[in-house]
C-alpha cells in the first residue's frame, strides 16, 4: 500500500440516529488525526438512499465501507475504537 | 379431534401457506400481518418451511414475498429448492420474489455500537416496489449473535418486530435452537421472542430406533386455536407434507355402494358380491396363510376390469411376487407390461411410517390408481415406533376413502406373539370395512388354510369358515365340514366327503334296483292288463254276435211266419207293398 494512498470512505447512516452521528462524529475525528489531506467521506443515508444500501448489501447501521485503497473492508458500528480501525486499514505499523 | 376447535378456527385473517396440513392444523395459515417464529434445530426443515410460504404466497396468492438470507446464500437456497418444483427462478424474474442476501461477511470489523436500520431501510423500499405481503427472516439468529450483548440483541428484534406490525407484513422469522434444546428454548437469550410474536412453531427432528422422525408443533397461536398436539411431517418431492388425520368437520367422503370383486369367486358369494368400491379391507393371518394370493387375485380382477392398480410389496421383491403368483394361476405380469399395474417393492429397512405414506400417496396419484394394495402394512411398524404407525395406518385409511380408492392391507400376525384370534399389531381392525381373518388349521397331522369373515361394515356376510385351496388353477374356497362341533378340513374333508360320496352312490344304485323291479312289476301288470282287455272284447265281440243271431232269428221266424200265413192265403190285412220292402 502506498504511503500517499487517498482513502475513500462511504458511511451508510440511519438518519439522524444516535450511533450514526456518532460514527460520523468519530470518523471525521479519527481522518483529522491519522489521514489528514488523504482521506474523502462520502456519508449516505440508508432512508433517503435505500437503493444502495441494498446494491451494496448494507445489513447494518453504521457501517463504514473504504473501497479504495484495495481490499474492500467492511466496518460496523459507531467507529468508537480508534485502533481497530487502524488495524482495519493496516495503519498500525505505517503511521505518518 | 376437538368438535368445538373447527368453530374456534374461523377466526379471521390467516394467511394460508400452501403447505399441505399445515394450514388445518392451525386453521387457516399464519397469522396475517403478524409475525411467526419458528425454532427448530439443524436440518429441522424450517428454510423449506419459510420457502414454502413465500412460493405460494408468490405463485398462487398474488402475494409477493422476500426471503432475507442471513447464513445460506439466496442462490444455493434457489438451488437447493430447485427439485421441489416451486419455480423460484421464474417468480424472482417476474419479481414476485426477492432474495436479499444479507450474510454478514467473515471479515467484517466490528468496532462500537450498530443496528439493523440500514437492512430495515433497504427492505423499505423493495417492500414498497414489489407491493409485497410476505416476508421471511432466515436465521436471524447469525445476524443477533453480531451484536455484542443482551440487550442489543433484544432492541433489534424490537425494532424487526415494530417494523414488521407497522408494514402489515406478514412475517416468518426462523431460529436455530440447540440440537437437543427444543423444550427448554426459553432459556435461550432470544427464548423471550416466543413471548413477542403472535405465533410460535417448533420444529423437531428426532431420530427414533435409527428412524429419522420430523414433526411440528404449534405451541403459540394469538386470538386463535390450533392443534396443540406434535404433528409428524415430511420433507417430500413437493416441499412439506403435515400429517393430519381429517377432521370431524369433513364430510366430502365419496361413498359409493358399487361392489368390487375380490378375485375369487367364492368369497365375493360369501361376501354377498365383494368388496364395496372405496372400502379399505384387512386381511389378517400368519406367514404363509396366502395373503399375497388374495392381494394378487384382488390386483388381478381390477386390473382385468381396466383399473389401474397400485402394488406396493414390503416384505418381498416385487418380480418375487409377480413369479410365486403366476403357480396360483394368478397372472400379473402382462398388466405390468402394459402398464396397469405398478409394483413397488419397499424394503422395510428404511424410512419411517410416514415416509410410506406419502410415497405411497405421491405414487397412487402419480399412477392414477382406483386400487391399491399395500403387502403387508404391519411392516411399518416395524420401520420407526407403532404409535406412528397407527396414525399413519389412520391417515392411509382416511385418504383412500376421500380419494374413492379401493384399499386392500395385510397385515402379518406374528405368531409366536400369541395374538390368539387375529388382533391386528396396528390395532387397524377396528378402522378398517371388512376384515378377512386367514388362519392354520393343525387336526390329523395336517395344518390347512381356513379363511373367516370377522367383519364386512354394511354387508351380509358368511359366518363360515371355508378351507382354503391354493391350486395352479387359482384360489378356491371349499365348505367345511362340521361333525361333532368340529371343523373338517383337507383329507379329514376329503374322507367325509369321500364317505358321503360312496353312501351316495350306494342309495343311487338302490334306487335304480328298485326302479327297474317296478319297471318289471308295472310291465308284467301291463301285459296282464292287455290280455285282459284282449278277453274282454273278445268277450263283448262274442256277446254282440250273440244278440244279433237272436235278433236276426227272431226276425227270420216271423217273417217265415207271414210268409206262411201268406202261403196259406190268410187274410190280406197288410198291402202287398210292404212285402217287397222287406
Amino acid at each position: 500500500m502506498s504511503r500517499r494512498a487517498v482513502f475513500k470512505f462511504r458511511l451508510y447512516v440511519a438518519g439522524d440516529a444516535l450511533n450514526s452521528a456518532q460514527a460520523i462524529a468519530n470518523l471525521s475525528a479519527f481522518c483529522r488525526e491519522h489521514l489528514p489531506d488523504r482521506h474523502k467521506i462520502e456519508v449516505v443515508d440508508v432512508f433517503r438512499e435505500p437503493k444502495r444500501a441494498l446494491a451494496e448489501s448494507i445489513l447494518m447501521t453504521p457501517t463504514l465501507v473504504v473501497h479504495t485503497p484495495p481490499p474492500v473492508r467492511r466496518i460496523v458500528g459507531t467507529l468508537s475504537h480508534a485502533l481497530t480501525l487502524l488495524l482495519a486499514l493496516g495503519l498500525n505499523t505505517a503511521s505518518p | 379431534m376437538n368438535p368445538s376447535r373447527s368453530s374456534r378456527l374461523k377466526s379471521p385473517a390467516k394467511t394460508p401457506t400452501g403447505i399441505a396440513g399445515f394450514d388445518e392444523i392451525t386453521g387457516g395459515g399464519l397469522p396475517c400481518g403478524r409475525t411467526t417464529l419458528l425454532v427448530g434445530g439443524p436440518g429441522s426443515g424450517k428454510t423449506v418451511l419459510a420457502l414454502q410460504f413465500l412460493a405460494h404466497g408468490a405463485g398462487e396468492r398474488k402475494e409477493p414475498g422476500i426471503f432475507v438470507a442471513f447464513e445460506e446464500s439466496s442462490k444455493r437456497i434457489v438451488a437447493n429448492a430447485e427439485s421441489f418444483g416451486w419455480k423460484l427462478s421464474e417468480l424472482q424474474r417476474k419479481k414476485k420474489l426477492y432474495f436479499m442476501d444479507a450474510q454478514p461477511l467473515p471479515d467484517l470489523v466490528q468496532s462500537g455500537d450498530f443496528d439493523l436500520g440500514g437492512m430495515l431501510a433497504a427492505l423499505e423500499v423493495k417492500a414498497r416496489e414489489m407491493g409485497a405481503r410476505r416476508i421471511v427472516f432466515d436465521a436471524l439468529d447469525v445476524v443477533l449473535a453480531l451484536l455484542p450483548d443482551l440487550a442489543a440483541e433484544r432492541r433489534e428484534i424490537y425494532r424487526l418486530h415494530a417494523w414488521l406490525l407497522a408494514r402489515e407484513l406478514t412475517g416468518i422469522i426462523t431460529l436455530k435452537s440447540g440440537a437437543d434444546e427444543t423444550y427448554s428454548i426459553s432459556q435461550q437469550p432470544f427464548g423471550f421472542m416466543q413471548f413477542m410474536v403472535d405465533c410460535a412453531v417448533i420444529l423437531n427432528h428426532s431420530v427414533v430406533l435409527g428412524v429419522s422422525q420430523r414433526s411440528l408443533r404449534v405451541q403459540k397461536y394469538r386470538g386463535s386455536g390450533f392443534d396443540e398436539d406434535e404433528s409428524s411431517f415430511l420433507i417430500g418431492s413437493q416441499g412439506l407434507e403435515v400429517a393430519v388425520a381429517y377432521m370431524l368437520s369433513r364430510a366430502d367422503l365419496k361413498i359409493s355402494k358399487g361392489r368390487v370383486t375380490s378375485g375369487v369367486n367364492r368369497l365375493d358369494t360369501m361376501l354377498g358380491g365383494g368388496y364395496f368400491r372405496g372400502a379399505s379391507v384387512l386381511i389378517t393371518g400368519y406367514s404363509g396363510t396366502a395373503k399375497t394370493t388374495f392381494c394378487g387375485a384382488f390386483a388381478e380382477a381390477a386390473c382385468g376390469r381396466g383399473e389401474r392398480t397400485l402394488f406396493v410389496c414390503f416384505d418381498t421383491n416385487s418380480i418375487e411376487v409377480i413369479r410365486n403368483l403366476t403357480s396360483v394361476g394368478i397372472r400379473l405380469d402382462r398388466y405390468v407390461k402394459n402398464g396397469r399395474l405398478r409394483m413397488v417393492s419397499a424394503r422395510t429397512i428404511t424410512g419411517s411410517a410416514e415416509t410410506y405414506l406419502v410415497r405411497i400417496k405421491a405414487l397412487a396419484q402419480q399412477h392414477g390408481a382406483r386400487c391399491v394394495v399395500i403387502d403387508p402394512v404391519s411392516a411399518w411398524s416395524k420401520s420407526g415406533n407403532d404409535l406412528t404407525a397407527y396414525s399413519v395406518t389412520d391417515r392411509l385409511i382416511d385418504w383412500s376413502k376421500g380419494a374413492g380408492i379401493t384399499l386392500l392391507c395385510t397385515s402379518l400376525l406374528d405368531e409366536m406373539s400369541g395374538q390368539v384370534e387375529g388382533g391386528s399389531p396396528l390395532q387397524i381392525s377396528t378402522l378398517v370395512d371388512t376384515w378377512i381373518h386367514l388362519n392354520y388349521l393343525i387336526q390329523a397331522g395336517e395344518r390347512n388354510r381356513g379363511l373367516s369373515i370377522v367383519k364386512s361394515r354394511g354387508t351380509a356376510h358368511s359366518n363360515q369358515v371355508r378351507e382354503l385351496i391354493l391350486s395352479d388353477t387359482g384360489v378356491t374356497l371349499a365348505d367345511t365340514y362340521t361333525a361333532g362341533g368340529e371343523v373338517l378340513m383337507g383329507t379329514l374333508r376329503w374322507e367325509k366327503e369321500r364317505a358321503e360320496r360312496a353312501q351316495h352312490e350306494a342309495a343311487e344304485v338302490a334306487a335304480k334296483l328298485k326302479r327297474v323291479r317296478l319297471d318289471a312289476e308295472e310291465a308284467e301288470l301291463e301285459v296282464r292288463l292287455k290280455s285282459l282287455q284282449t278277453e274282454l272284447v273278445a268277450k263283448q265281440v262274442e256277446k254282440a254276435l250273440l244278440v244279433r243271431t237272436t235278433q236276426s232269428d227272431k226276425g227270420e221266424l216271423s217273417r217265415g211266419r207271414t210268409q206262411m200265413k201268406e202261403l196259406r192265403g190268410a187274410d190280406a190285412a197288410i198291402p202287398g207293398r210292404k212285402v217287397g220292402t222287406s
